[in-house]
């Protein structure tokens, strides 16, 4: 009896894991925007990207397959190992079709090793590594809005080729600020400048003195801060203080509209950066904005463009497709160019890395701002295929 | 070889005195810990969330009711240090004869729910605080350039530190607070009212991070974790500087400045954990802290 037992056990246990391991299409859309909620990011891509992905359902109908879209969210709280325990839930006992949001590179990290195995697609829209369409490339990412080569071919491309050839790094000490200052460095000597020194910061460093005094005494013509969020305000906050700001260039190589309003405007105007989004860009992208600040009570900044932006270019290939199946709609995903508000000139390459044209605008000094959102004068669009890293064999999915 | 020499030499200058102005500000922050923390008893983990409201509240004030810095200076420690005298009176006081770590608990929660608040009105991504025109640009040193407001720091905290420091240690005052820490209950039997000290002490405390907060605003980001980010920080240096004792919180704050300047010179990627380094090694061989008392 005891055998008999142990074996139906066994059985079912055998069969959930068969069924839960690879999600299978049930005809019933359901999107996970999985964000930080109330951490450093937040303001980039948190509660912002669940109000533009419910936008986008909206947008689209609210239905699709003859049935509702449904959302679902949750905080990754910018930790791995919480990301990766909630995108295994989702995808295995909550049938979500596909996590959006994802911003931070280590958590995506962790989220794609999930949604790779069980075939779900992610729609990565804050995160920056490039890692995720080379090394970490899958059939399964859509890597949205902008990733560290796009923003090393904006920012330091047109710095050096505008005759600003030293360069001196203070770089986030993890992931992201590595990938970030090694693509530069490629960029910059590929352009015939040279890097004179580089700093490593613990993220969330408070006080920038100390490093902005090395990067003084480097005979650099640029700082380039490769870092984000509260780290490149501080940075900059220091280096206008100590004088850095006079006699060098500043460059922030990751800057999001939300930091770019933390910055005091006397000490940031003239600043050049890369950004895949600009509210005030045109007819279109204020119309949305408009839109999306009633709801959400700030500007969207490029996470936010995005997250709509691959929401609705994942339900038009759900109904051109007319399954859920994933292999099914991504196929139909790479097909189709994007369109929208956000997308220009834009295509899904085969690796999963979504280009179009970026924008390399400069941060306006106060006297030149109309109200506290008009922040960036547009110095120049970027083509998409200048824009980001060729694709690599490896990485090609177009079956 | 000379020349190069120099430069190093130079460099070196500049680190050491960048290291005393972190250390004088991390003493200032320090010292509203150490009373609270060494004098009291009380593990206030709202400290941090304190220092972040008196930055924002230098920063709405001036939005919304045109106090400039110099008020702010005053008016922002007075409001921080009745909300840490609110506090104390209708929260901390219920919980004064439990476990430490009761007192720890509560003002964590509390700390987490004013940063969750924070976070909620004005977002992540920090504000900015403009330098008070007074203060704005600087000194050419032979070896760098010394901003007026780093200079001012420096002022502000040997001001209120010594003057602390004079307060508690030299004054009646402070011989009541000192023997109330001790023995309440024989300093109540004297006729002196031991609760109303213990706020007033508190306050004091709290008022000394919404100080911080004030000065901090126009160098830092003033956003909702900055509070959260330093707290464990400042509460390794009151432990290496010894409970109890204030003056060994000054010193140790100087002194971990100037350690932490060094490191990022040397070894920026270790910046931040040298300070818990020198902690553990303090604590291996002297358990009550450089300046503490044996218990």
């Amino acid at each position: 009896m005891k055998t008999l037992q142990q074996r139906l056990l066994t059985t079912l246990i055998a069969g959930a894991l068969a069924t839960s391991a690879v999600a299978a299409p049930d005809g019933k859309v359901k999107i996970g925007v999985l964000a930080d909620m109330g951490g450093t990011y937040a303001d980039l891509c948190g509660p912002g990207c669940v109000t533009a992905t419910q936008m986008a359902i909206e947008d689209f109908g609210g239905q699709v397959l003859g049935s509702p879209i449904e959302l679902v969210t949750a905080d990754s709280q910018l930790k791995p190992d919480v990301a990766s325990a909630i995108a295994r839930q989702w995808v295995e006992s909550d049938n979500v079709d596909t996590i959006g949001g994802l911003v931070s590179s280590a958590v995506t990290g962790a989220v794609t090793q999930v949604t790779n195995t069980s075939k779900n697609i992610t729609l990565i829209t804050g995160s920056a590594s490039n890692s995720f369409t080379t090394k970490a490339c899958s059939p399964y990412i859509a890597h949205w809005t902008y990733n560290v080569v796009a923003l090393a071919n904006g920012t330091v491309k047109s710095l050096v080729k505008s005759g600003k050839k030293k360069w001196f790094f203070i770089t986030a000490d993890y992931a992201f600020g590595h990938a970030l200052e090694n693509v530069s460095t490629g960029v910059i000597k590929e352009n015939g400048g040279e890097v004179v020194g580089s700093v490593r910061a613990p993220l969330g460093t408070t006080d920038f003195s100390s490093y902005v005094l090395q990067a003084q005494s480097s005979g650099a013509d640029v700082v380039a801060l490769a870092n984000a969020g509260n780290d490149t305000v501080n940075a900059l906050n220091a280096a206008a203080e100590f004088g850095l700001t006079q006699s060098m260039d500043v460059a922030g190589l990751l800057v999001f509209t939300p930091n770019a309003q933390a910055m005091d405007p006397a000490t940031a105007a003239g600043m050049r950066l890369t950004t895949g989004f600009y509210w005030d860009m045109d007819e279109k992208t204020r119309a949305w904005s408009k839109r999306f600040e009633e709801r959400h009570g700030a500007i969207p900044s490029m996470a936010h463009a995005g997250a709509y932006s691959a929401t609705l270019h994942y339900l038009n290939a759900v109904k051109a497709a007319g399954t859920d199946e994933p292999d099914a709609v991504m196929k139909q995903m790479k097909a189709t160019k994007p369109e929208d508000f956000f997308a220009r000139n834009a295509q899904l390459r085969a690796d999963g890395r979504m280009v179009h044209d970026m924008l390399l605008v400069e941060i306006k000094p106060a006297a030149e701002r109309k109200n506290k959102n008009d922040i960036y004068k547009i110095i120049e669009v970027i083509p998409a295929d200048e824009a980001y890293n060729p694709m690599i064999a490896e990485c090609n999915f177009s079956s | 070889m000379a020349s190069l020499f120099d430069i190093n030499l130079f460099a070196l200058f500049g680190q050491l005195l960048i290291g005393l102005i972190n250390g004088s500000f991390y003493a200032l922050l320090s010292l509203g810990l150490a009373i609270i923390f060494g004098l009291l008893k009380i593990i206030n983990f709202a400290q941090g969330a304190m220092y972040m409201l008196g930055a924002f509240a230098a920063l709405l004030g001036m939005q919304y009711l045109g106090i400039n810095y110099w008020f702010a200076l005053i008016l922002v420690p007075l409001a921080v240090g009745l909300v840490g005298i609110l506090m104390e009176r209708f929260l901390i006081r219920r919980i004064a004869n439990e476990d430490h770590l009761y007192s720890l608990l509560l003002t964590f929660g509390l700390a987490l729910m004013l940063q969750g608040i924070f976070t909620h009105l004005f977002g992540s991504s920090g504000l900015s605080y403009p330098i008070p025109d007074a203060l704005k640009g600087g000194t050419k040193l032979p070896f760098m350039y010394l901003p007026n407001y780093r200079a001012w720091i420096i002022l502000v905290s040997v001001v209120v530190c010594i003057g602390t420091w004079w307060m508690i240690e030299k004054t009646k005052l402070g011989a009541y607070l000192r023997a109330g820490t001790e023995n309440p209950q024989l300093l109540q039997a004297f006729g002196i009212n031991v609760p109303l000290i213990v706020t007033l002490t508190f306050g004091f405390g709290v008022a000394l991070a919404g100080l911080a907060g004030v000065m901090a605003a126009p160098v830092y980001s003033v956003s909702p974790d900055m509070g959260s980010n330093i707290l464990i920080v400042v509460f390794a240096i009151v432990v290496i500087g010894g409970m109890g004792s204030i003056g060994g919180a000054i010193l140790t704050g100087l002194g971990m400045g100037v350690i932490e300047g060094l490191t990022k010179y040397f070894y920026p990627e270790a910046s931040t954990t040298v300070i818990f380094l020198v902690m553990v090694i303090v604590l291996l061989f002297k358990p009550a802290g450089l300046f503490g008392k044996e218990a």
